[in-house]
């Protein structure tokens, strides 16, 4: 593995092995001294062209945490806002020497052209590419599915088991991710992973919110959440934000694609009613951040099924795994000879 | 996930052309003769056994440690096995990452104690380069400040390339840079899925190449 771009092309036994390192890193992060020496003398450059608050600092941590110096770069006030185009700016970090760069862009597919340019030899890791893919997006959501709800559960365990869940895939799990999948590049990126990893997705939204394409996409797709929950029973519920600020035209409601945010919250909304139909091993999740009132309520956000917050927590031992995944070991593929 | 870790994990598909030439230097027996002496050597060195706290280098050392617990607790009845084996993983810890291929990285378990204050004694099977030594010691650093670090081996092979000595040697087994010593145990090696007992073996390297990334 060279470059995270999408999970598209994730092979199983990969992801499989991200989550198994990124369940090892997560153990060390309990510990009082958090730090890990593994990737001294690398460097790391997060390149947002994006605003971002949780996924840089999320990514800066993890770097951090595993000793790699971390450069941050942001289009605003860099020579960006100059009129810097992107090619230049990667020759740039390719001569101050970047190990690894992390690239957050609006466009969909500026990763790819990083990756496959030229421009750097670095490793490139996807942190997000306009409504395409945000593939440790993905990672961290099925991780922490797979902790609460992979495995083999016959003997009626429940609640997280780090030990029970080694190397296991989600099989059998059923997901429903609900909202704004046509704006939403975490939705495109979990339809693909969870699919790789064996579990059933079923899609939730208004047909406006939904690609055009989505029939071609390996899941189901319904247009009625309470049908949803009572005919599929899913295990997880991922609600989706609602991105206004990609809606044009937005203003107090949802610009063209719904009738008013009213009506949305009462046909797509995760209240205390629909949580009450949900199966009760089911876990509520939502990638952040929440609109409140909108797309979740706050007794579904606060409530015990809720594992939001264990989410971002998760999302730093995804991003450790990944980097040193990426960077730890030599970059030769073929195996050498050990022992 | 375990494989691969502190010490590179043999091929599983064992004797293969190398059969001929390799050579049993301990069998079944001498690996329980020697674990049982240096059971007792951890105790006489210790006054006993009431802080150490034995922590296993996978992925061998970890059931050589398990061994030792179950003696050390045959020997001074009242002692908890559970509270006195922890596990060691030091893959992010060494210092030839870039030179292999990524590493799974292990399992770290300790004692629900914690190690501060009391005598950790790591347990591996050989002892080399004594590199994987020098990472441990980096990741018990990160983990408390133990009282005392010993470490006791069940074969020391020679040249060493940092100033690391064992405490606990099971059998001191001179040998060339070129030759190969293999580690088998029950509880974690297979012949091509069948069971396998203990035995320590040394054969002659296929090639030179190869022994640099044996430690």
């Amino acid at each position: 593995m060279k470059h995270l771009l999408s999970t598209a092309d994730l092979a199983r036994e990969d992801a499989i092995t991200i989550l198994d390192t990124a369940a090892q890193m997560a153990a060390t992060q309990s510990r009082e001294i958090k730090k890990l020496p593994t990737l001294r003398g690398r460097t790391v450059v997060n390149l947002f062209y994006e605003d971002s608050t949780r996924t840089r600092i999320s990514f800066e941590t993890a770097a951090k945490r595993l000793s790699a110096d971390v450069i941050n770069f942001s289009a605003k006030g860099s020579s960006v806002s100059k009129g810097e185009s992107l090619k230049d700016t990667a020759l740039t970090l390719a001569a101050m020497g970047a190990d690894a760069v992390v690239c957050r862009h609006q466009a969909s597919g500026a990763p790819h052209l990083l990756a496959h340019a030229g421009w750097l030899d670095s490793a490139v890791v996807n942190a997000g590419d306009g409504m395409h893919q945000h593939p440790t997006q993905a990672l961290l959501d099925a991780f922490t599915m797979r902790r609460h709800l992979g495995g083999d559960r016959t003997d009626g365990r429940v609640g997280p088991d780090d030990a029970l869940v080694r190397g296991a895939d989600l099989a059998g799990l059923r997901v429903a991710i609900v909202g704004d999948v046509l704006h939403s590049r975490v939705a495109r990126s979990n339809v693909h992973l969870l699919h790789t990893l064996g579990a059933h997705v079923t899609l939730v939204a208004p047909p406006t919110l939904l690609p055009v394409g989505v029939g071609t996409w390996p899941c189901d797709v319904s247009y009625h959440l309470d049908e949803t929950l009572r005919d599929v029973a899913p295990d997880v519920v991922m609600m989706l934000r609602v991105q206004r600020e990609r809606m044009s035209g937005s203003g107090t409601g949802g610009g063209a694609f719904f009738p008013n945010p009213l009506e949305y919250t009462r046909k797509y909304g995760l209240d205390a009613r629909r949580l009450a139909l949900l199966p009760p091993h089911s876990i509520v999740m939502h990638p952040g951040p929440m609109n409140r009132g909108l797309e979740i309520s706050a007794e579904a956000a606060d409530s015990p099924r809720a594992v939001i917050v264990e989410q971002v927590a998760n999302g730093v031992a995804i991003r450790m795994a990944v980097l040193y995944l990426l960077l730890a070991g030599d970059d030769s593929t073929e195996r050498a000879p050990i022992s | 996930m375990n494989a691969g870790a502190a010490v590179p994990k043999k091929s599983p598909t064992s004797p293969a052309p190398s059969d001929a030439t390799e050579t049993v230097v301990l069998g079944e027996a001498d690996v329980a003769r020697a674990l049982t002496r240096i059971a007792h050597e951890i105790l006489e060195r210790n006054k006993g056994a009431q802080d150490v706290v034995l922590l296993g280098i996978p992925t061998r050392g970890v059931p050589l440690a398990l061994r030792l617990a179950d003696r050390l607790a045959h020997v001074e009845p009242g002692l908890d096995v559970e509270s006195l084996v922890g596990e060691l993983d030091v893959t992010m810890y060494r210092d030839d990452l870039h030179k292999h291929p990524t590493r799974a990285i292990g399992t770290t378990t300790l004692p629900a104690s914690g190690i501060d204050g009391k005598v950790v004694v790591l347990v591996d099977d050989v002892l080399y380069s004594g590199r994987t030594i020098r990472a441990a010691l980096d990741a018990i650093n990160d983990l408390g400040r133990p009282r005392a670090v010993q470490l006791a081996t069940l074969v020391d092979r020679g040249h060493r390339e940092l100033p690391i000595r064992p405490d606990y040697v099971g059998k001191n087994l001179p040998t060339s840079a070129s030759e190969r010593v293999r580690v088998r145990l029950a509880e974690v090696d297979s012949a091509d899925g069948a069971p396998v007992t203990d035995a320590v073996t040394i054969s002659q390297s296929a090639s030179g190449a190869t022994t640099e990334a044996a430690r």
